[in-house]
């Protein structure tokens, strides 16, 4: 239907306006985001090379990144394995619990981890801040790996053990490679998802800001907004980048075990 | 075929790391913050003993009757209008688009950028010299800017809409690519015309992808944040700035926590009382 | 001298038993095949022979090893699955070599163990194939190869020609015998097919509700069933009502209703009958004759079969329609029946 088609692609257009103001105006030789355009300018890229709190910020949101994928798509590999490959009483129950924090809004968590951390006298730190990201994350890394389980042949894992192998080789050898597309797509996913969530890092970073908080407390300076822009054009791109790669790889290489002639 | 009982243990042993971090992350905190919500700020720490004057507060001050309010309908205006312009893109990739898995990627990419980056762009977008403004100034369409665009519910509503579509796409592909296409033929052949068929076979039949998305983006919207703080100024704020601000310098810890628990019950009663009525309606229907 | 013994296993998963004390023994060499419908238990017995569950009570002894707490990884049994569990990451001959990784073999000595294994099972040349890029045909040789080249005390087969077409089906069955007496493997085939047990086994154990009905030669089984359930199961069979009247060394008469007097051979009938009893009277239906004289019937269908035809037959006082199979069809609808008493046999009523 030709109507239907057009408003699919002009909601698709809304759906990437904002998200195509950045790039464009990052280049506009202005320190004003409004029209006309000014001309092509890279200067604001190149303020953010020489901008040292930026780039703490950025290596600050990249150990948070890297410690919260790793961990959450470890925590995640074994819940999922153990809910799909065991007959467990109350599984259901459990993935509900762990999925929870999707259901609550973000500024609660984050003020109660900060109570949590009052009552245990503990500062507010980057390691707080990945607390928080996986209480979010965990649940996304469970229901990439779930279903990269369910995907997979229970037999195969059985087959090993039938041929000799104790359960530490099985998963060496059969679990893991099957499961590998599965592992980096959560690993990915979870990444960008730390990455660029705000609002706990708002209030459990304390003094080392990640680059999310860095941005916001730029906002209220207009001069530096172009260069909010550039940044915010990297991300974006870098963002999308993993995504895609990460879609790319979580399909790769699907298990096709079904019998067949 | 599962493991057996055998190796339940090894399953559980499993399961516990992961529960163990959202038992210390989620609910010790929020443990704490109920145990919160029951005391008083007494300086910069709590006074003795446990009172409900917290939730008193709550209740008692218009101020704050008047911000829940308005939450609840941002909320509602937003999941109304997210699920309204999404339903019709959700129809088209599940029946007339031809190559689905480009379309759904497409549809769900700008999501996975930063949530505040993409407010931010309709701060700049809607501000009273921004693009909306500027561009229809060059135009020649208006001759000053436009000023309702900004710091109101409006900007609120438009900026969280776009912010959660993909959560209505989803949810409505899904329940309408499930829908079995031979009930569609069937109801041609008995006579129906293709609005008909609509709205006698493929609407009721999404409903609950429909009701679904309703739940997922109505229960989180009425909590954020970042939203009313950038485009909602003093008009367009909600219940999250109100208890941000009790949390933040010398504010008042248990009253934000009793903000937080009374918000949260009420979206939880809402979203409760909106799914038992949406079964009730499909039974009735039935 | 029995490879394997089970005694008294019994399983259940939280409802009634599905194994319900199982005794089988399973002589080494043999070829033999457990038989049922679907939710017979005997796909889990398999699995408990081959230690993916654990019997709530019972003993599985292998050479006279008791091998219940025995992980699967450790018993001296390999499985051919269903699903045949080819892992898709490995081409065929990693396949097949996956097994042998502890052995450590030099890799000429492996390479020319794979290579005999692909002859045996008439593979040769595929050894670099990628799993996903075979036929079922294929796999299901692969999955085979896989499990024999560990020279297993016991392969176990779990319905390993269910997903292949007739033709191949056929013809995998010749090859799947000719394997095993050439390795001189004792196999246990699971199966619901009756044709595939009976074809392939050296004996064969019918179960009906996770208990085994009856264990014999796939003759002695279609010959002489030793219950309904079985007869039943087993080809195609006629089920008259009948009263034990005599029993005698000379034969065993009963009271056959439409059928008359009858006296059958005393070894017709099922061990535990006693004089007075109700019994089923069984008769196949190629061993139904028409005949001049007989008791007297219509024609109410008819099928031509290729080298057999079959035919429904009503009698009158009789509701259900006799199946007569018989190389060339009579004239005319009205026909007369024979049921030759050493084809008779006598089962359990089951009332």
């Amino acid at each position: 239907m030709k109507s239907l088609r057009l408003y699919a692609l002009a909601y698709l257009a809304f759906l990437y306006l904002p998200v195509l103001v950045l790039p464009v105006f990052s280049f506009n030789n202005s320190e004003f985001i409004a029209f006309p355009l000014s001309g092509f300018t890279i200067r604001w890229y190149q303020g953010l090379a020489a901008d040292t709190a930026m780039q703490h910020a950025l290596g600050n949101s990249l150990k948070v990144g890297f410690a919260t994928a790793l961990l959450s798509t470890m925590l995640g590999l074994a819940a999922a394995r153990a809910v799909t490959r065991y007959r467990l009483k109350g599984a259901g129950a459990a993935l509900g619990f762990i999925s929870l924090p999707l259901f609550i809004p973000d500024i609660v968590l984050a003020l109660s981890l900060m109570l949590l951390l009052g009552a245990g006298g503990l500062p507010l730190s980057l390691a707080a801040v990945v607390l928080g990201h996986l209480l979010i994350c965990v649940p996304f890394a469970l229901t990439v790996l779930i279903a990269r389980f369910e995907g997979f042949d229970r037999n195969l894992e059985e087959a090993s053990a039938d041929l000799g192998e104790d359960p530490w080789m099985t998963f060496w050898r059969v679990t893991f490679p099957l499961m590998l597309p599965g592992i980096v797509a959560s690993l990915l996913l979870t990444f960008i998802t730390s990455f660029d969530e705000f609002l706990l890092a708002f209030f459990l970073s304390g003094t080392e800001a990640t680059l999310p908080v860095y941005i916001w407390g730029q906002l209220r300076f207009p001069e530096r907004l172009p260069m909010v822009l550039a940044l915010g054009a990297l991300i974006l791109t870098a963002s999308v980048a993993l995504v895609i790669l990460a879609e790319h790889v979580r399909n790769l290489g699907a298990p096709k075990t079904t019998v067949g002639a | 075929m599962a493991q057996t009982g055998r190796n339940s243990a090894e399953g559980y042993s499993l399961l516990v790391p992961a529960l163990g971090v959202m038992a210390l992350g989620l609910a010790a905190p929020l443990a704490l913050l109920l145990l919160t919500s029951l005391k008083s700020q007494s300086g910069l720490g709590f006074a003795q003993g446990w009172t409900f004057a917290q939730y008193a507060a709550v209740i008692g001050r218009a101020s704050y009757r008047v911000l829940f309010l308005r939450s609840l309908l941002i909320s509602g205006a937003v999941t109304i209008l997210t699920v309204a312009l999404a339903y019709p893109v959700a129809y088209f990739v599940a029946f007339h688009a031809r190559r689905k898995f480009v379309w759904l990627v497409a549809l769900t990419i700008p999501f996975w950028t930063s949530y505040l980056l993409r407010v931010f762009a309709w701060k700049i977008i809607l501000g009273f010299n921004g693009l909306i403004n500027s561009g229809l100034m060059r135009l020649h369409l208006i001759h000053e800017p436009l000023s309702f665009l900004l710091y109101n519910p409006f900007a609120v509503v438009v900026t969280l809409a776009h912010a959660w579509a993909a959560f209505a796409i989803l949810p409505i592909y899904v329940s309408l690519e499930k829908i079995d296409r031979s009930l569609l033929e069937a109801a041609s052949d008995l006579g129906d015309g293709a609005l008909r068929r609509f709205l006698r076979i493929t609407l009721p039949l999404s409903m609950p992808g429909v009701i679904g998305a309703a739940i997922l983006i109505f229960v989180p919207t009425t909590g954020d944040y970042v939203t009313p703080e950038l485009v909602g100024g003093p008009r367009g704020a909600m219940i999250a700035n109100l208890i941000e601000v009790q949390f933040v310098g010398a504010g008042n810890w248990p009253l934000g926590a009793a903000l937080s628990l009374m918000g949260m019950a009420m979206v939880a009663v809402i979203a409760g009382l909106f799914v038992a009525a949406a079964r009730a309606g499909a039974k009735a229907a039935r | 001298m029995s490879f394997l013994s089970l005694r008294a296993v019994t399983k259940s998963f939280g409802g009634p038993a599905v194994v319900d004390a199982v005794s089988l023994e399973v002589e080494r060499g043999e070829f033999f095949a457990l038989l049922g419908p679907s939710g017979c238990g005997k796909t889990t017995l398999l699995r408990m022979i081959a230690g993916f569950e654990t019997p709530d009570s019972g003993a599985i002894v292998m050479d006279g090893e008791t091998m219940n707490q025995v992980p699967p990884h450790l018993r001296p049994t390999n499985m051919v699955f269903q699903s045949y569990a080819i892992f898709p990451h490995l081409n065929v001959f990693d396949n097949i070599a996956y097994g042998l990784r502890k052995l450590k073999l030099p890799k000429s000595a492996l390479r020319s163990k794979i290579e005999a294994m692909l002859a045996t099972v008439r593979l040769e040349g595929l050894e670099d194939r990628a799993a996903d890029q075979l036929s079922g045909g294929q796999r299901q040789r692969v999955a085979l190869a896989r499990a024999l080249v560990r020279a297993p005390k016991l392969l176990l087969l779990d319905e390993p020609l269910g997903a292949l077409d007739k033709r191949l089906r056929e013809a995998m069955q010749v090859e799947l015998r000719a394997i095993q007496r050439k390795v001189g493997i004792t196999f246990l085939l699971v199966t619901h097919d009756q044709e595939e047990a009976l074809s392939l086994s050296d004996r064969v154990a019918v179960m009906g509700h996770g208990k085994i009905l009856q264990v014999a030669p796939p003759r002695a089984l279609y010959e002489r069933p030793n219950c309904r359930e079985v007869a039943d199961f087993i080809g195609e069979i006629n089920f008259f009502h009948a009263t034990v009247r005599e029993i005698a060394t000379t034969g065993v008469t009963v009271n056959a209703g439409i059928l008359g007097i009858v006296t059958l051979p005393r070894d017709n009938l099922t061990n535990g009958i006693k004089e007075g009893d109700h019994i089923l009277l069984a008769i196949r239906p190629e061993h139904v004759g028409f005949a001049d004289a007989g008791v007297a019937g219509e024609i109410t269908a008819s099928t031509f079969l290729g080298e057999r035809n079959h035919f429904q037959v009503c009698l009158a006082g009789r509701s259900e329609p006799v199946a007569v199979s018989a190389a060339a069809a009579p004239s005319g609808q009205a026909v007369h029946l024979s049921f030759p008493p050493q084809f008779l046999i006598g089962l359990p009523s089951g009332d």
